[in-house]
């Protein structure tokens, strides 16, 4: 599903990536750990496309639709869909150059990132604008736009999974909300686009016990599915607890240093980084 | 307020001014004048989308209130120039937006005299700014001897979408009493670039993401407008002209 090869990349000059490599596959889930400045939030940019992060070498495949078709939504609107743009169709093979793609054409191919710190919008609702993401990424796939009152009762029902009361989403996206309701937030917008790929950066940070938990069920329940993949990045075992990797990763200084199963993670909460994966 | 001669760049009021649009429209009619007698009430909404230079003249007796809400949007030179007098109690408000693109010139020019004790006065201007566009807010509030317990507000923030345009701001005071409140605050800034980013990283392509942010910056100055839905609906519809 995703292909990322010898990615290099620098934020103001500054060179942060040296040569990542990492492959996800659908139904994979996969953690990246590592010390902080390691270029975690970095990767997840570029991947996202933020203005200022600068690719200087390297690539980034991204095959949204597998071979079988998405179960949910329209009946074949999945993204190999003949109806859709060529710049969301791919190649042959249905894989899209994620790096020339716009951010907001990344989304709507079927990326979705979770920030580490989600931004405050006075001002904006997050229903109105949810509402005009989702219809924005569904005209861009040639599907139909979601009425005021579906969209309502889509939100309301990943609201009630993520456990955060219906009436924050109707103020201004993360004006004063705590950092846990943040996060939370973030995963109800998960909820609502249906991604295929998430990348979700420190989304356990500034979790409560509860909280937690909600999440990591929410995650399970939006994102465990044959036909998509998620890579966590995480500081953290406490999350993978919930949301168990198929493969856990250590990326120091703008690279895959170490890669391996689930018991990785835990090496690395009882040694550190500097004995595991030196 | 009426300049006997065509004015030139050197008198502040006209500081900023596209003078050969004025110099056609000279000479400028007078001033519209406006009493709200005392205890009165006036709600007005005055919406500049043809390119004029419109004056002014606002009295409030004693204890009236008048509420004006601005969009300035239109033509290549436009002007709003409001005289404001403030008699004891009287309480005064406006609400302004000006939206520009292209080679515009849009100016709100203010003057509110607090002539008498007690007086509110609280402005709130939103300029949203692109291409070559030039937006002005000179505001002047004067504060009468013997004027005790006058309470101001100047509001000012311009948002620039391109670095060509232009943004002038100048709050002033002139105060002959001792017992005052005057706040003012101006700022002049450019979209958010991180809220920019995540909007379109949810999938708002740029166009509406801007769209969105601009609308939510001038949203505020027409709350409790006297035709509130029009007002935001023309505002949105120049903002979407120029993102
Ligand atoms: N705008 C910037 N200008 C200069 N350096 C930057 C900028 N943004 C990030 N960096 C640097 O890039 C490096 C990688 O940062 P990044 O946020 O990707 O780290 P991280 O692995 O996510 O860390 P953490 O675990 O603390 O979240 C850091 O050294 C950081 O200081
Ligand atoms: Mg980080």
């Amino acid at each position: 599903m995703l292909k990322i090869e010898n990615l290099h990349a620098t934020v103001a000059d500054k060179p942060i990536l040296k040569g990542l490599s990492l492959t996800i596959n659908a139904g994979e889930i996969h953690a990246i750990m590592g010390p902080n400045g390691a270029g975690k939030s970095t990767l997840a940019y570029v991947l996202g496309g933020r203005p200022g992060y600068e690719v200087t070498e390297g690539s980034v495949s991204f095959t949204p639709s597998p071979c079988h078709p998405r179960e949910s939504g329209d009946p074949g609107a999945t993204l190999a869909d003949a109806t859709l743009g060529p710049r969301f169709r791919g190649d042959d093979k249905g894989e899209l150059d994620l790096l020339a793609l716009e951010p907001h054409e990344r989304a709507a191919a079927g990326l979705f990132l979770g920030f580490q710190y989600p931004v405050e919008i006075p001002g904006v609702s997050n229903v109105q604008f949810l509402r005009e993401s989702l219809n924005a990424q569904r005209k861009a796939r040639g599907q139909e736009p979601l009425s005021g009152g579906d969209f309502l009762k889509l939100a309301r029902e990943k609201a009630g999974l993520l456990k955060l009361d219906m009436d924050m989403l109707k103020r201004p996206v993360n004006v004063g909300f705590s950092g846990g309701e943040k996060k939370r937030n973030e995963m109800v917008q998960m909820g609502i686009l249906d991604p295929t790929l998430a990348i979700l950066d420190e989304t356990d940070s500034g979790l409560d016990i509860d909280a937690l938990r909600i999440v990591g069920d929410g995650i399970n329940a939006i994102m465990r599915r044959p036909d998509k993949a998620v890579l966590l990045i995480t500081h953290y075992q406490r999350l993978l607890d919930y949301v168990q990797p198929d493969f856990v990763h250590v990326l120091a200084a703008g690279r895959i240093v170490k890669s391996g199963g689930p018991e990785l993670a835990r090496e690395l909460e009882a040694h550190g980084y500097a004995e595991v994966a030196a | 307020m009426t300049a006997a001669s065509l004015p030139t760049h050197r008198d502040e009021a006209w500081r900023y001014s596209d003078i050969d649009a004025v110099a056609a429209a000279w000479p400028l009619p007078a001033p519209e004048s406006i009493m709200v007698p005392a205890g009165g009430e006036l709600r007005r909404a005055i919406v500049q989308d043809e390119g004029a230079i419109r004056q002014i003249e606002l009295t409030l007796g004693k204890g009236a209130v008048a509420k004006l809400h601005v969009l300035n949007i239109g033509g290549a030179y436009g002007r709003i120039e409001l005289n404001v007098t403030l008699h004891e109690g009287a309480d005064f408000a406006l609400g302004a937006a000006q939206i520009g693109g292209g080679e515009q010139v849009l100016e709100i020019i203010t003057t509110v005299t607090h002539a008498e004790p007690g007086a509110t006065s609280r402005q709130r201007v939103r300029s949203v700014l692109g291409g070559t566009a030039t937006g002005t807010y000179l505001g002047k509030v004067a504060v009468a001897r013997g004027a005790q317990q006058t309470d101001s507000e100047q509001d000012v923030k311009a948002m620039l979408l391109d670095r060509s345009a232009t943004a002038n701001a100048k709050p002033e005071l002139e105060i002959f009493a001792d017992d005052v409140k005057c706040a003012h605050g101006c700022a002049i800034g450019e979209l958010d670039a991180e809220a920019l980013f995540y909007l379109q990283s949810r999938g708002m392509p740029p166009a509406e993401a801007k769209k969105i942010l601009l609308q939510a910056f001038v949203a505020g100055v027409f709350d409790g407008a006297e035709d509130e839905a029009r007002l935001q609906e023309l505002a949105l519809a120049k903002l979407g002209e120029l993102v």
